[in-house]
Parts: C-alpha cells; structure tokens; sequence
C-alpha cells in the first residue's frame, strides 16, 4: 500500500514523486523504464527568461531540479543581465548524463520507491481514485499523480513517416489514454518538435563566433553542493537564404504542412520550416550551437527544429555557416500528443470531479522541463497532503510564477502549448529569480517539505533580512530599484483581493444566471472559478458577464 | 385595491380605493406587466394616476399600508432589470444619465453614452495600449537590445497625447450640473434685478439698498437646450458687516470658478479672464452711455436681455460636450487620466520593464474604466446615483 502513485518519471513525475516523500508519504514511481528518470528529451538546458523564476522557486521547497541542474552544468548565462533584476533569466547547459545521475541520487534520497510497471488502468471506488492496475499487478494508493508528458497517444513525424508511440523507440500509454478520455478529461492534440542533432565532430567550430559561459559565479539552488563540472563554450550560426531556398521547395513534404499534424504547436517556439513560412522577409535566423556533454560529441542546433524529411533535414543543415561537413546523428521530429484540459483541476492540480487523482506537466497543455517540474512540485505536495490528510498548499500568482502557471492553466486552459513568460506575471516586479527564497520561504517551511538543510537556510535568510548587512544584498537593491512600483502594486493587491474575497458557490448554476450569454455560460462552467477575482481572468469574459455573476455570487451569500 | 386587472399590456381605467376603508382615492390608468416580459422582468403594475401632490401620496401611502409592499430603494428598479439581465452595466450606465437628464443636451449624450460610443473609443485605446505592451514584453523575453526602441516610447507619447486631448474636453459633469454663470459686480449694481429679468420671475430680492445680496442665489434655468447654472452674488465692496463680508469673500470665490462670468461694474475692474460678458446695466436710466464691447442691458424695459442671454448661451454651448460627442463623467476621467500618466512615465522611462509595467498600469486603469475589475466598485458607484425608486 502506497500513499501516492506517481505515473511516468519524467520532470514532473520525478519532482511529484521527491515532493510527496518530503512531506513523509510512502511514493511509488511507477515508469517503463527506470532509466528514462531525470532524462532530458529535447535540449540540453534548464532556466531561462520566466523558466529560470520557475527552478528558483521550486528549489526553496527542496524540489530536485534547480540541484541537479548545478551538477550537471557545463556552460551558465544569465540572460537578460542587462534588463533588471526582475526578468533575469538564470540558464545553463547540462550534459546530459551528469543530468540524470543528479537526478537519480537525488530521488533515491527521498526515498521513492521506483517501480518498474506499466500503468494500464486507475482504480475508482466510491468516486474517488483507490489506486493503479499496472502490468505487474494491483497497486494501491490514496492518490496518484499523472506525469506521463507526451506519452498518451502520441505520434511521431519524421516526414511522411509516422510512428505511432511517444519519443523515438519508446512505447506509448495507450489503455490509460482511453480511460482518461473515458472519464471526460482527453481534450485535445498538440505538438512539439526537436531538431536534428549534430555530431560535434564534424562542425567547423573555428569558424563560428564562440559565447563563453558566464564568468562570475552564481548557482541555481541556493544550496551550494559544491563546485560542479568544467564550463563549456556554445557557438553561434545562422540560417541562409539557401537554407530558406531549401525548407521553401519541400514545404509540402513537411506533416505540418500536408496537414497530417492536426495539433497546435508553440507561436514562440515555431519549428525551421514554420518560421521560414511566417516570418518569409527575414532571411536570416540565429541558432545556438549547445554540446550535449562533457564527453559526448552530440550537438543540439537550438533553433531549428522540424519535421521536414531525414534528406531535407541533411541537405538544408549543409547550408549553414560551419555546418557544410555536418553529420547528422538523428534526425530531428515532431511529436503530437493528447493532453488534458486543466481547467478540470483545481489550483492543486487535483481534477475537480475524481478526488485523489492529480495531473502535472506536459499532459496539462505545457511545454518545457521547468513547467513540468515546477506542476509536480505542487501535484506531489498536495497529493501527499490528500493522502495523509495535510493541509494543501497553494501558489498565489501574487507570490510565484507557479501559481502564475496553475492559475492560467486551471482558469484559461491552452490552446497551444503553454510556456512560461515573464510577460504573464502582471506582478512580474515582484517576482524575481533572486527573492524566491524571501517570497516562499515561509510557505515552504509551514508545508513541512524540506530538509534540515533547507529549512536551516531559509530561516538564516530570514534573519539576514533584519541585519544591517541586508542592504548589501543583490536582493536588497533590486528591492530599492523597485520600490515605488511595488508599492503601487500592493494598493492594486488590495482591489483584487476584495474580489477574492467574493466566492462563488461551487455549486452555482451559471445557466440560471439573468444575463450571462450561453458562451460566457459555458466558459464559467469549464473553469469552475472559486472566486469573482479568478472568474475575471476566465478568457472572453466581458464586465457585463463579471458584474452578473458578482450579483448572482452576492445574492446567494446574502440568502 | 383596482379590482379585476386587464390583461396584460391593455391599459385600462381603475377606479383606485383604499382596499381597508373602501374610499375612492383617484381614477386612474392601470397597466400590467407579466414576468419576464417587463423593465425588470418581473410582474409589475403601473399606475398612471392623476398628478396632484395629494393624490400621488395618498395613493402611496396606502400602498405602502398593504402587508408585502415598500417603496422601491434608490435605483431599484434599474438594478432589478439588471440582475434579471433585462440590461446590460452600459446600458444602465447610459439609463441612468438618460433618467437625470433634464435639458436636451444632457438626452443626448446619456443616448450616445448608452449606445456604447464610449465604450467603442476604449476598445480602440485598449488595442493600441495591447500592441504597445505586446512590443515591451517581446523586446524583454525575446530582444537583444537592452535599450528602449525609441519608436515604441514615441508611440506612448502619441496614445498620451490623445487621451489628454479627451481629458481637456468638456466633461459631463458640465452637462449635468450646468454651466456656472456668474453675475457679479459691485453692490447695487442691478446684479439681482438683472438676474431676475434673466430668469423670468422674481428669484432674488432686489431693494434699492446696497448690500441687499447676501447670500448668493443660485437658479437653474436652461438656454436653447444648454443647462445653466445661473448665480447671483454678493456686491464687492468692503464692509464691516459679518455677514456681507462672509458674502462677499463667497462672491469672489464663485468668481473664480465661474464658466462665464457676466461682469455689471466698471469695464476695467474685471481681470481680462475667459468669457466675460461686460454688462452695462440700468441703461433706460438717463445719460448713461454704454461704453465699447460692453452690453447695454436694462431689467426694465427688458432691453438688451436677449441679447445677453444669446451671448451666454453661444459661451456656454462652448463649454459642453458637442452634442454627437462622447463626453467623460468623473469617474471616466479619473482612469483615463491614470492612463495618461502611465503612459507618459513609460514614454520617459529608462527601463524596459518599468516601462512595461507602466503599459500594465494604464491596461488595468482601462479596465477599471470599463468594469473588468473592481466590479464591487463601479456598480456601487452606478446604482448609488439613481434616486428613489427609478
């Protein structure tokens, strides 16, 4: 018997998993393949613009990434640098392996028990979630978590090739995919591409403008465990009008295309063939040239991903500058996959209708390793707390780009793969990489998850806050710099949370409301927001709808 | 109360009696109303009595002496059809103007404000103000320039501009409480007869002793459409007396905020301000000469009077809203005024992100412009405004 089940061992299902066990639950990690633990599928990099606030912040609740990331890194950039404090983006390349063993000794100290099944089925008694039907047997549990990324009914494209299952020779979850939707959560289909990559040996890195790794320290954990790997440089290229010439005249050999992907891919993160159709006057795009490892010759050509046929992929690489002699070691594809409508969870990503069961990561409509992690942070915590009857904790989007993320996605669903942005956090001046420690520091210690380290740590940065030493703090000038537009936001704080305050039934028939148009109707009902403030980010709703439902919401308190 | 009603929608003629005594109280036209077809969608009844105060409270009272029955709470009736979702917030908005409307220009604008003129000229803001910030936030995840495009500062300064020219506007306010007309001058300069010839009767109390005006008298009177907001005030002059002093620093402040000043003392005692009107008053008596650019007006023989009133009236229609324009009340102004603000921080910042999060500051007042936030607030502020029972 097993407090939670956690299904798939990807970003999310590894830090649901850790969570979980932190707050003193008995975790079972269900995956195909143990190995595939800590694995980075796409490109070799944690953090970022947005991404790096989201590993800051789950750091100070122990989750494993930011940790694992700092062993692992072979090349650090501080993006934004010069922007503000507000929109730094911490981000660094990790080799591969080193990756993943972080991860795995990581999890291991937590005490999850990984096990080695397939999920074919949930157990539902009495309306609520009892446990998983696996390969090797029943399996029991008070909740269990879905992490199971891209693997429900995925496809792959590798040009007119079409492979039924989820990344290249692994196998897709088919029978839980079919009782998902059966339970009315399947909503719809999106995709995702990777480029191909390269055999670093045959690049002509000489010729290429180098970017060396930062120079000046920084980690992405704030605890240190100590130096990590040797740093790398990357190296910058670009596309060519031949190369363009090229993805141009075999448009129609690419799926997304000939119409064979019906899903709906990133605008920001559009794939070769995708920007060259879009953006047809530039002649020009940039692409990063990222090592894979230390002691691995893979290349990963960020920037370029695609789904164009394995000799049009070769041909086209040929064209850009240092890449004429490239070797191709696996061709680049695109995966569509079936995801889950979020706006049927809560704001602990427990679905709203099946007590016990939890979704996180890339099955909830996201896209990215930090997003993964960052919902299962939050699904293994509240898990564990319906397991072991806990008090739940809850992201406020006032206080965190995860509850930015959960908000958005349990209130406005997607209807492309989400990624987090600094431009969704309206409260983005007070939400920086650098004082995640002071804005979630208490929550993370009241819900009972970190080690003795951590919490030694955070309580050290609590006192530091009242010394006159503080002031010499990267923080505390980033405060200063800030100061007068907090301070407006706070008085703003002030108006929302009186709408906050309004809830809303959650039995509230919104059919029965006077002057809600059958649209707003149903976008209210898909949402179930449990307040006036969240029913305002509900997308398309008018004020009119907003004031009848803060009449109909006051009404029934009144009654 | 009526006996049998008629169906609905049939008007039909009632006698009216006190259902506890049997007395005739009026004969009047009784209408009926089934729920949901109805102003508030609910079933009502309408009683059109005849006008006297008398039976108009009678009737009342006796209604409100049946078990069940109160009069109606300021602006219920407006609120009741909105939450049965008979009308939408901008529809009750423009109803509202519409119902305090008392002069045609006031009509006419509480018409184009319930036909969402104002609500249509936000929305343009709103895209503009939405592809600035989309510009801001793709330079801040996306760009390799840390410097702010001077293009997208340049187009703030635009937006800003455009909005204060809203801002300089007449506000609707004017409309509603009328344009200030100021009559004032030194005592006994006929200032009160002068008033009173304006309005047509006897308002203010005119003796031949200095000082008679006090206090100062405020009445409204409408010119061709234009709500006026005409005041007498207390003579200028010095005086020990408590109380013509108390008057007379009252008189200078109305002065001061006045919208037209109409002037009866000398030409050169008055301040060249804006839209003065010299009056040279008293002109039937003897061996006066009315000095140039000044109007010869007697409250008399009522010369000159016309005139006077033509020349205000041409002033005061400057002062309001064009009548096929959207004007802004109070509360309008306000968040478009914080707009503007924003917008001219963002247009001088150094910063991208602050810049950013001026673009914010101005999407979230447009917002609260509309009712997108704070709804708390913008329908207290609404329905408060309606009086009893409408």
């Amino acid at each position: 018997m097993h407090d939670v089940l956690v299904i798939g061992a990807g970003h999310a299902g590894c830090e649901a998993a850790a969570a979980a066990g932190r707050r003193g639950a008995r975790v079972g990690l269900l995956t195909f393949r143990p190995e595939d633990a800590g694995q980075m599928s796409c490109n070799p990099s944690i953090g970022g613009v947005g991404k790096g606030h989201l590993v800051r912040e789950l750091d100070v609740f122990d989750g494993l990434m930011a940790r694992a990331a700092d062993r692992a890194a072979i090349h650090r950039r501080m993006l934004n640098r010069s922007k503000g404090p507000a929109v730094w983006g911490p981000r660094i390349q990790a080799d591969r392996k080193l990756y993943r063993a972080a991860i795995v000794s990581l999890l291991t100290e937590t005490g999850v028990e990984i096990v080695t099944a397939e999920a074919l089925r949930l157990i539902v008694e009495n309306g609520r979630v009892a446990g998983v039907e696996t390969s090797c047997g029943r399996m029991s549990a008070r909740a269990v978590v879905i992490a199971t990324g891209t693997f429900l009914n995925a496809r792959m494209f590798v040009g007119e090739k079409v492979i039924e299952g989820g990344r290249r020779g692994e196998r897709a979850s088919i029978p839980l995919a079919g009782q998902i939707r059966g339970i009315g959560l399947g909503q719809g289909r999106l995709k995702t591409g990777t480029p191909p990559r390269l055999d670093g040996r045959t690049i002509e890195w000489a010729r290429l403008e180098n970017q060396p790794s930062d120079s000046g320290v920084w980690m992405m954990s704030a605890l240190d465990d100590g130096h990590g790997p040797p740093q790398l440089n990357c190296a910058i290229t670009r596309t060519s009008e031949r190369t363009h010439d090229i993805i141009r005249a075999n448009f129609d050999r690419s799926p997304l295309f000939a119409g064979s992907i019906e899903g709906r891919g990133p605008r920001y993160c559009p794939s070769i063939e995708d920007k060259v159709k879009r953006f047809s006057d530039r002649d020009s795009h940039q692409i990063f040239l990222e090592p894979e490892g230390l002691d691995d010759h893979l290349v990963y050509p960020n920037g370029i991903s695609t789904s164009l046929p394995a000799d049009v992929q070769e041909r086209f690489v040929r064209t850009i500058a240092g890449l004429e002699r490239v070797e191709i070691a696996r061709a680049g594809y695109a995966v569509e996959y079936e995801y889950v409508d979020p706006r049927l969870l809560n704001q602990t990503l427990e679905v709203r209708d099946l007590p016990g069961l939890f979704f996180a990561g890339q099955i909830n409509g996201t896209t990215g390793y930090e997003e993964a992690a960052a919902q299962g942070v939050a699904a293994g915590l509240n898990a564990a707390a319906v397991a072991l009857e806990m008090d739940e904790v809850r992201f406020d989007r006032r206080t965190s780009y995860i509850g930015v993320m959960i908000d958005d996605l349990t209130l406005q669903g997607v209807s492309e793969p989400y990624r987090m942005m600094t431009a969704r956090a309206e409260y983005r001046l007070s939400l920086r990489a650098d004082n995640a420690m002071t804005r979630l520091g208490e929550a993370a210690l009241a819900a009972n998850c970190v080690s003795d380290r951590r919490r030694a740590y955070i309580e050290q940065h609590f006192s530091l806050r009242s010394t006159d030493a503080w002031a010499e703090t990267d923080e505390a000038r980033g405060d200063l710099l800030y100061a007068p537009y907090v301070e407006r936001q706070r008085r703003e704080w002030e108006v929302v949370h009186r709408d906050s305050r309004t809830w809303i039934p959650d039995d509230l028939n919104y059919g029965a409301i006077p002057g809600l148009s059958s649209e707003m109707v149903e976008r209210l009902s898909i949402a179930a927001p449990e307040t006036l403030d969240q029913a305002s980010r509900v997308p398309g709703i008018t004020p009119a709808a907003l004031s009848a439902l803060y009449v109909a919401a006051t009404r029934r308190a009144a009654a | 109360m009526t006996g049998p009603l008629a169906d609905p929608r049939i008007a039909a003629v009632r006698e009216l009696r006190d259902p506890s005594t049997g007395e005739p109280l009026d004969e009047a036209l009784v209408l009926r109303f089934d729920s949901p077809a109805s102003s508030t969608g609910e079933d009502i009844v309408e009683f059109q009595c005849h006008g006297g105060r008398a039976v108009v409270d009678v009737v009342l009272a006796v209604l409100a002496s049946i078990d069940g029955l109160r009069l109606a709470l300021p602006g219920e009736f407006t609120r009741r059809a909105f939450e049965n979702g008979r009308i939408d917030l901008t529809e009750a908005e423009g109803l509202a103007d519409l119902i305090e409307a008392e002069t045609e220009s006031q009509r006419k604008a509480a018409l184009t404000l319930a036909e969402g003129g104002l609500r249509k000229q936000i929305l343009v803001w709103r895209q503009r103000l939405l592809a600035l910030s989309a510009e801001a936030e793709r330079a801040i995840d996306y760009g390799d320039d840390e410097r702010i495009d001077a293009a997208l500062q340049h187009e703030c300064a635009n937006l800003e501009a455009e909005l204060r020219v809203w801002l300089q506007r007449p506000r609707v306010e004017r409309l509603k409480d009328g344009v200030r007309v100021v009559v004032a001058g030194p005592p006994n300069a006929g200032k009160s007869s002068l008033l009173n010839a304006m309005v047509g009767e006897d308002r203010a109390i005119v003796t031949e002793v200095p000082g008679t005006t006090r206090d100062h008298i405020e009445v409204p009177i409408s010119l061709g459409g234009v709500p006026i907001l005409l005041t007498d005030t207390a003579g200028l002059r010095e005086s020990s007396d408590r109380a013509e002093a108390i008057g007379i620093a009252r008189a200078s402040a109305l002065i001061g905020n006045a919208d037209v000043l109409v002037w009866l003392g000398e030409p050169q005692d008055v301040l060249d301000r804006q839209r003065t009107l010299r009056v040279h008053a008293k002109s039937d008596l003897a061996g006066r000469e009315t000095p140039e650019g000044s109007i010869a007006v007697s409250s008399l023989t009522g010369e000159g009077v016309a005139e006077l009133l033509r020349q205000i009236e041409t002033m005061a229609r400057e002062l309001l809203p064009r009548e096929d324009s959207i004007a802004l009340n109070r509360r309008q102004a306000l968040h478009v005024e914080e707009a503007a603000e924003a917008l001219a921080q963002a247009a001088h910042s150094g910063n991208l992100v602050l810049a950013a999060e001026d673009l914010r500051v101005a999407r979230s007042a447009f917002d609260r412009l509309t009712g997108r936030a704070g709804v708390e607030d913008v329908l207290d502020a609404l329905f408060s405004r309606f009086c009893l029972g409408k």
